[in-house]
């Protein structure tokens, strides 16, 4: 089976069990390349654990189940061949809560090229990674500071350079602002922008305004099911489903 | 409404006497052991050795005893406890064979320690063929503080959040990468504090000591592990169950010595935590 050229990465008939719970059911979807892609949806509609299923982070939990197939360059990375150490290297994520390692500022940065052996010039490679996650102007005098000492929305720029710092080719977005204040929101979203360029972007939002700012597909997600999917948009303005209407309108949710 | 006001300062009050009577029993008992052992207390005490006299003896045998067995011990017990319990934090399938060792490695914790004496003595003076030396001294202190420090470790380790756990996961990190890199440097203050604080309660420790057949008498310093050993403890008790006065008050002295070396002990423990929290607070 071939990957269609303009996804990076596309779920086919993707399902996820917590234990006997069907939390996402058989979503089949391909995500356009050097797009942002927002997945929308009330709580509990399996969103993030749709998102949690692209870079194998569930299996890390006993009783989740995974089945059907997730197409990555060619590969499918539930394959029993397949090796989640690389795929994490190539699919990055940012969660919901900023969780910067307690560990100086630089040392983020380095951290994860470093425990996978890309030789590189790591004083560079802290400066690019903090300039495109536009952090460096605010953190460049105090590089060996705690990450633990910066303000939220810093921090999780800090997490946003840190996965960048990889050379990833997709970075996935667990609710990214959730826990942030207005004016560091609209600074990752600016990131997140600028970001689209150089990478696929897949990012979980609960706030529908954000995804309509930020993103140029949106994936409607409840109870566990793909309802609608197409350009911001048109899924904005004119909805197909009736469940997308209400939701968009705010009916509920 | 009366009744409740009075309670509450009575109950106040009870606290504080509680309180104040420790803190005036230890002040008691320093003020005792200063009046008695602070005389002796001189550059000649710390370097010579027991004597039939007790102003020409000194504890340089026990004192080096006392910093081998605590080097040695802490050099078996610490690996060998951080890795047990890495193992059953983040290798150990939750199986009911884990939950019973866990079970038991909390009940080894309260296990008296002259049991462990007797173990001791079985093991390495007797099976193993140590003999009365240093390498049965503190592999006997080992197990005894081991669960103390598996017990620690784990709740150390499994305070480390799950979310930096994640993180270096979403980074291409290996299982080993996560455990060695991540979660014991964060977890290390917390590691060092039970480590510290059990290898103080083997430096207190006697009666262990006496079953795998610590001398109390000792004229030499350990030269290896094979050496025959004293701890100060056991001078200690060796001088204050001797008839003679003068003997009382140089294990007085002997006692101030241990005091310092423990709170210099956990004087170290708090300097390193502090350090090593710099990047987590």
């Amino acid at each position: 089976m071939r990957l269609q050229n303009s996804y990076a990465i596309e779920a086919k008939n993707l399902s996820v069990f917590y234990g006997d719970n069907k939390a996402v059911d058989e979503v089949s979807f391909g995500f356009k390349r050097n797009k942002v892609t927002a997945i929308i949806g009330p709580s509990g509609c399996g969103k993030s654990t749709l998102m949690r299923a692209m870079n194998r982070m569930h299996d890390f939990v006993p009783s989740v189940k995974v089945l059907g197939s997730l197409w990555y360059e060619e590969e499918d990375i539930y394959d029993q061949k397949a090796n989640p150490v690389l795929v994490r290297k190539r699919i990055g994520m940012v969660f919901q809560k900023p969780n910067p390692f307690p560990k100086s500022i630089a040392k983020n940065i380095i951290w994860g090229p470093k425990i996978n052996g890309m030789s590189k010039d790591y004083t560079e490679l802290v400066e690019s990674s903090l300039k495109r996650a536009a952090l460096w102007d605010e953190v460049k005098n105090r590089l060996d500071d705690s990450a633990l000492s910066l303000s939220g929305g810093q921090q999780q720029r800090l997490c946003i350079a840190r996965t960048i710092a990889m050379d990833p080719d997709i970075i996935l977005m667990d609710e990214p602002c959730s826990a942030l204040d207005p004016r560091s929101t609209a600074s990752i979203e600016e990131l997140i922008l600028n970001l689209r360029e150089k990478y696929t972007i897949l990012i979980v939002t609960h706030n529908m305004q954000q995804a309509r700012r930020i993103s140029d597909e949106v994936l409607f997600m409840y109870e566990g099911r793909l309802v609608e999917s197409g350009a911001t948009k048109q899924m904005f303005e004119s909805p197909q489903e009736s469940q997308t209407h209400d939701y968009i309108r705010g009916k509920f949710g | 409404m009366q009744v409740r006001m009075v309670t509450n300062s009575v109950f106040k009050g009870m606290c504080f006497i509680s309180t104040f009577a420790a803190v005036a029993i230890l002040v008691m008992l320093l003020y005792h052991l200063g009046i008695k052992g602070l005389d002796h207390l001189d550059v000649d005490f710390l370097n010579n050795f027991s004597s039939r006299r007790p102003s020409r003896a000194g504890i340089k045998a026990a004192l080096w005893g006392t910093l081998w067995l605590i080097g040695l011990t802490g050099v078996f017990a610490l690996p060998l406890g951080v890795a047990t319990a890495i193992y059953l934090e983040e290798y150990a399938e939750k199986s009911r064979l884990t939950q019973f060792l866990e079970i038991n490695i909390a009940n080894l914790a309260g296990v008296p320690s002259i049991i462990y004496g007797l173990l001791g003595l079985a093991i390495f003076v007797r099976y193993l063929g140590f003999d009365r030396s240093l390498w049965s001294g503190s592999l006997t202190l080992s197990l005894l503080i081991l669960p103390v420090i598996i017990v620690a470790s784990q709740g150390a380790i499994r305070s480390v959040p799950l979310a930096i756990r994640e993180a270096s996961f979403a980074l291409g990190a290996q299982k080993w990468q996560v455990v060695l890199f991540i979660v014991l440097p964060a977890a290390l203050p917390g590691i060092l504090t039970g480590a510290i604080l059990s290898l103080s309660r083997a430096i207190g420790e006697t009666a262990p000591l006496i079953i795998v057949g610590a001398v109390g008498y000792m004229r030499f310093v350990p030269q290896s592990p094979s050496d025959d050993f004293t701890a100060l403890p056991l001078q200690i008790y060796d001088w204050a169950s001797r008839p003679q006065s003068g003997f009382h008050d140089i294990a007085a002295s002997g006692i101030l010595v241990l005091l310092a070396i423990l709170l210099m002990f956990n004087l170290t423990a708090v300097i390193i935590r502090q350090k090593l929290q710099r990047y987590s607070s």
